[in-house]
């Protein structure tokens, strides 16, 4: 029985010191030759079963890691089909390059559990494995469900059901005029078709581009500090670091431009970023700063507002805190080691209504007191659920990107049946194939969608 | 008193003769099974209570699928149709359909003439009132509960009539009622008599009944009409039979029109106006309607925004002045009725023969079917047609064929027979009905089958004539023609590949009068019929050598090339569907002994006892996961 050859991440998605990736299926050697470069001459393909191999992975010019290969051919293998395995240095970022660089040169990622289904139907698994196995593949799916709707919240989600919404619209048109062919009309339809695909086709390669954003590539919380000039960022930002990044003078408007850290707070990845104090300035370079740090602002999972406690509130205080209305932050009252001069009274009076239930805490950045509590704060708002993950991170989901592409080649397919004058039954094939991508992105599946909007959207019938 | 109650034996009783019900009792005939087929009225056999058409978009398919397997339907309306259309012809091949408007008494009459003609056939008319079943030789599932097995039926006047398998097609007689307005009347499709006792026959052996509503327009009098305010809507000129075996020739006859109208706002405005009059809008029918075939109202009331609708005025047959009103099924109040009609250009002065009205009757939820269609709780009993939840005459003649050979297997010891979804639309629609939850009138379309691009009309016999060969419902003559044809198209392919088309004058001047771009080098025959502008047909006077083929085999070959790209992709999706189709899951498979099978997951299935793993992954509420646990679990049972 001939397959097609999936590959996906058999290691943790952690910042561990190696990341493995698994191909398995008939193409797993000539994949694996396309990319990679060993130390002699050979080709994969001409080596023995079960040798390891050292060299480069390669996508195209670039070189993407250093790595160690495992050639595996079937049936002496897992799945019992030809398998490699590519060992590099890990990391979240390396791994899932080498990922897709792999499904680039013809695999496809794999569904959860798909080695394992792959290992059971050719017969690999015996008896005493399958139950563990079965937990094994069900903690998988568990784990991987959880995460995609995580990672489902906002305006891509809902801008991948919308896109999704008007791709079926369009088949059920097309449909309903098929089975009643006297009722309804297609005359003049493919033109206004063509219009409709072209759109969606820029829409979904928007939201391929912002998954080639190296910055989105970093999982976690999208982090934002602000204060106003000196009241603390950047020596909040080095204390969570544990190094010296940004330049902490007690000028104000030291910080020139924004800094950018992924810190790891008890297994809770946070993307920070240090912004510029926000505060009308006529400085230029400073400007950028300011201009940049508000953008951020405006994309962040989380704000950590940073007062300086030794002075009293300001207009910048005031300005910043109108940009909290409707975030989720955290407010510190930093400088805790000199003398209190705004008490948290006095921020949650002027916050008012900007930040219900807002967190204050009293903290020294410089003396590393109350960094604990702060710790154990977000923490507590991730898992109550009030702290989400940036919603361009799910973009970075190998197979949701797989999926957009695949549905932008569908709708390519459809452009390509309209140029060359196919029957509009013909659009809807690909169109369906379409949905059922941009589908598996949301988690939803086809189901009896098609015949329930025919019925509600077109008047058919006798 | 002992009173001497009728007994007799059959092979197979059939409950209904309608299009399943007749459909069935030919196959278990024609297989050599005694069969007796039950109806409440002889005259009523094949009867066509709502529209005059066999056909149309996907339901064409049916027929033709019904041709290739030995079923009677093609034949029967190629004999007694009086205009015919193929639907979609400006579209793709597959869908294409045919559609015919049938002499409606002729069809009803040239069935039953079938009937009587057919061996080992008893036509009898009587209403059953029970099933007749044994708990001796039940069989034990996995749990250790048992099945009863049928033996008979009885009827109401109380004869035993013994058998070894029941095949129900009782269509919409089952506790029916008609809904005019206030007027209720307890009976069947054109006043005829309801079947009132086999529905608690049923639910004592534990079958789960459901109640669903349908409706037919007004019939009126064609000479109340005033057709030069109609646009009239011909046939086509050159007909194409359904049956493969009908002989093309022998079916170009005179024909007859349709006619076209509209409703406007007058129209509308009386049906607002009397809506609480309506028993659907004021609550009195319980059964759900289908919505692909809304009422009148209906379409008023949730397409608010048209301003008009589609009426097509057809003939009810040559020798009668009944025409049907196509698009205005309704159950409104007769004199509201009267008032609506006459607001349509063309039926100011109409005369109504027969009212519109709904109807509700009993049927089954069809989840306790198997695909093959005999109940999974009682060994013995099949059932096809609007009983099993569908709607229309075409969708019933397939379920009752399919019925009738299953039966017929059984009893023969032989293998079922179960199409899947990429092998004819009976298999999509049979899948759909036994698999997912069906709450209103099933009815076929084109959008239910994902692999249609493979599932054509103009295919069928290929798809489908082996099977009804093997299952001896189709001659070794038909058989033979099959193979060879396939084999005529296998060769044509070939052959036009290599045919080199060279850049000549007179190759350029036939793509300039088709308006196709000149060539600039060599190609191959197959890339110019690739071109959407062209075809194999218009290539006949540069391909030098072309051999002598019959019409059926050059418009395969002529498919087949240009629309290749499109059909190996289908070709593709269909291998992996099959993938999971193969695996079958054990009969009495025991569900609770899966560990971490998720308890939504674990219920379905116990519910439907899927048949393969394929089917398991479309029952609603079965996540890819649940599959994947399934799949090891079942390997470690073996």
């Amino acid at each position: 029985m001939k397959t097609d050859t999936i590959a996906a991440i058999a290691t943790a998605m952690t910042n561990a010191g190696i990341g493995i990736v698994r191909i398995s299926g008939d193409e797993a050697v000539p994949i694996a030759d396309r990319i990679f470069q060993g130390k002699g001459t050979k080709k994969l393909a001409e080596c023995e079963t079960h040798t390891i191999h050292y060299g480069h992975i390669h996508d195209g010019e670039e070189v993407v890691d250093e790595v160690m290969v495992l050639l595996m051919r079937g049936p002496r293998s897992y799945t019992r089909e030809d398998t490699i395995e590519i060992d590099c240095h890990g990391g979240i970022y390396v791994t899932k390059r080498i990922l897709e660089t792999v499904i680039k040169y013809g695999a496809r990622p794999a569904e959860p559990g798909e080695f394992t289904k792959r290992a059971f139907l050719n017969g690999r698994i015996d008896l005493s494995q399958a139950e563990s196995v079965i937990d094994l593949i069900h903690a998988k799916n568990d784990f991987a469900l959880k995460n995609s709707i995580k990672q489902l919240s906002g305006s891509v989600s809902g801008k991948v059901k919308g896109l999704r919404g008007e791709v079926l619209h369009e088949i059920a048109f097309i449909e309903s005029a098929l089975d009643d062919p006297e009722h309804i009309s297609l005359d003049g339809y493919p033109q206004k078709l063509s219009v409709i695909v072209d759109k969606i086709i820029k829409e979904i390669e928007k939201l391929l581009a912002s998954s080639d954003n190296g910055r989105i590539l970093k999982e976690g919380i999208s982090t934002v500090i602000v204060g106003k000039p000196n009241a603390g960022k950047s020596s909040l930002l080095n204390t969570l670091v544990g190094e010296e990044r940004a330049i902490v003078t007690d000028i104000a408007g030291t910080t020139r431009d924004v800094l950018e850290e992924q810190i790891n707070l008890d297994g809770i990845i946070l993307n920070v970023t240090d912004t510029a104090g926000i505060r009308e300035t006529d400085d230029v370079v400073e400007k950028i700063g300011v201009d940049k740090a508000k953008k951020y602002l405006k994309d962040a999972d989380l704000i950590v507002y940073v007062v300086d406690s030794s002075t009293k509130l300001d207009e910048n205080d005031y300005e910043i805190m109108k940009l909290l209305e409707g975030r989720q932050s955290v407010i510190l009252r930093n400088k805790s080691d000199l003398e209190t001069v705004t008490t948290e009274e006095e921020i949650r009076d002027a916050v008012g209504e900007n930040c219900d239930n807002c967190r204050i805490l009293s903290v020294s950045a410089r003396e590393q007191i109350g960094m604990e509590e702060f710790s154990r704060t977000i923490r507590e708002m991730f898992f109550s659920g009030d702290i989400t993950v940036n919603d361009e991170v799910y973009i970075t989901n190998i197979r949701h990107k797989t999926a957009l592409q695949e549905a932008l080649s569908g709708l390519h397919l459809v452009e390509q049946s309209i140029a060359d004058q196919m029957p509009e039954d013909f659009y809807s094939i690909d169109l369906m194939h379409v949905y059922e991508e941009l589908g598996s992105i949301v988690g939803e599946a086809v189901g009896d969608d098609l015949v329930n909007e025919i019925f509600s959207k077109f008047c058919m019938g006798k | 008193m002992n009173r001497n109650l009728l007994e007799e034996t059959y092979d197979v009783v059939v409950v209904g003769a309608g299009h399943a019900g007749c459909e069935a009792a030919l196959a278990c005939a024609r297989l050599g099974l005694e069969t007796i087929i039950f109806t409440v009225s002889v005259d009523s056999i094949a009867l066509m209570p709502c529209n005059p058409n066999i056909g149309g978009s996907s339901k064409g398919h049916l027929v033709r699928e019904i041709d290739a397997l030995g079923g009677q339907m093609g034949i029967n309306i190629d004999k007694t149709f009086i205009q015919s259309k193929m639907l979609n012809k400006s579209k793709g091949p597959a869908v294409h359909s045919l559609r015919a408007q049938a002499d409606k008494a002729d069809y009803s009459m040239e069935m039953r003439r079938t009937l009587q003609e057919t061996d080992h056939l008893t036509i009898r008319q009587a209403e059953v009132s029970e099933i007749v079943t044994s708990w001796d030789e039940g069989q034990d599932d996995a749990e250790g509960e048992s099945f009863p097995h049928i033996t008979g039926v009885r009827t109401s006047s109380g004869a035993l009539y013994h058998c070894k398998a029941v095949i129900l097609c009782t269509g919409t007689y089952l506790n029916a009622r008609c809904l005019t307005g206030e007027m209720i009347t307890p009976t069947g499709p054109n006043g005829l008599m309801a079947a009132t006792h086999l529905t608690d026959s049923l639910k004592k052996h534990g079958v789960e009944m459901y109640r669903f509503k349908t409706g037919t327009p007004a019939r009126v009098d064609k000479n109340s009409l005033d057709f030069s305010k109609m646009e009239e809507q011909k046939g086509d000129e050159r007909i194409v039979p359904f049956s493969f075996t009908t002989n093309p020739e022998d079916v170009q006859i005179d024909q007859v029109s349709c006619w076209l109208t509209y409703t406007n706002e007058k129209t509308h405005e009386i049906i607002r106006g009397n809506l609480d009059r309506s028993p659907i809008y004021a609550g009195i029918i319980e059964g759900t309607g289908p919505r692909y075939c809304p009422s009148i109202e209906d379409k008023v009331v949730k397409f608010a925004d048209k301003d008009r609708h589609q009426i097509f005025i057809e003939p009810e047959g040559i020798h009668t002045n009944e025409m049907y009103v196509g698009g205005m099924s309704s159950s409104l109040p007769e004199d509201v009725q009267h008032e609506m009609y006459r607001t349509l250009p063309g039926l100011e002065n109409v005369k109504i023969v027969r009212n519109a009205y709904a109807i509700e009757y009993d049927c089954i939820n069809p989840n306790q079917l198997y695909a093959t269609l005999e109940f999974k709780k009682i060994k013995g009993l099949f059932s096809g047609g609007q009983f099993n939840g569908s709607s229309g005459y075409e969708e019933a003649a397939c379920q009752g064929l399919v019925a009738g050979i299953n039966a017929s297997m059984q009893i023969l010891g032989r293998e079922p027979l179960v199409l899947d979804r990429s092998e004819a639309y009976i298999g999509v629609l049979i899948d759909d009905l036994v698999t997912k939850e069906n709450r209103e009138p099933y009815r076929m379309m084109t959008s239910r089958a994902e692999y249609r691009l493979l599932l054509r009309q103009d295919n069928a016999d290929l798809r489908l004539s082996k099977k009804g060969y093997e299952i001896g419902l189709i001659s070794k003559e038909r058989y033979d023609w099959v193979c060879k044809k396939e084999e005529l198209i296998k060769q044509e392919i070939e052959r036009v590949a290599k045919v080199h088309i060279g850049a000549n004058k007179e190759v350029q001047a036939l793509l300039q009068s088709f308006g196709s771009i000149s060539l600039n080098t060599g190609v191959t025959l197959t890339e110019l019929i690739r071109r959407p502008e062209l075809d194999y047909e218009k290539l006949e006077p540069i391909d030098k050598n072309r051999p002598e083929l019959p019409c059926d085999v050059r418009e395969q070959v002529n498919i087949n090339i240009k629309y290749d790209g499109y059909i190996s992709r289908q070709i593709k999706q269909v291998e992996s569907f099959k993938r999971l189709e193969k695996k079958k899951i054990p009969e009495g498979f025991n569900y609770d002994e899966v560990p971490s099978l998720r308890l939504e997951a674990r219920q379905k299935l116990k519910i439907y006892n899927p048949t393969s793993i394929g089917q398991a992954s479309r029952i609603s509420g079965v996540s890819p996961a649940d599959i994947s646990v399934l799949l090891v679990y079942m390997e470690a049972q073996h």
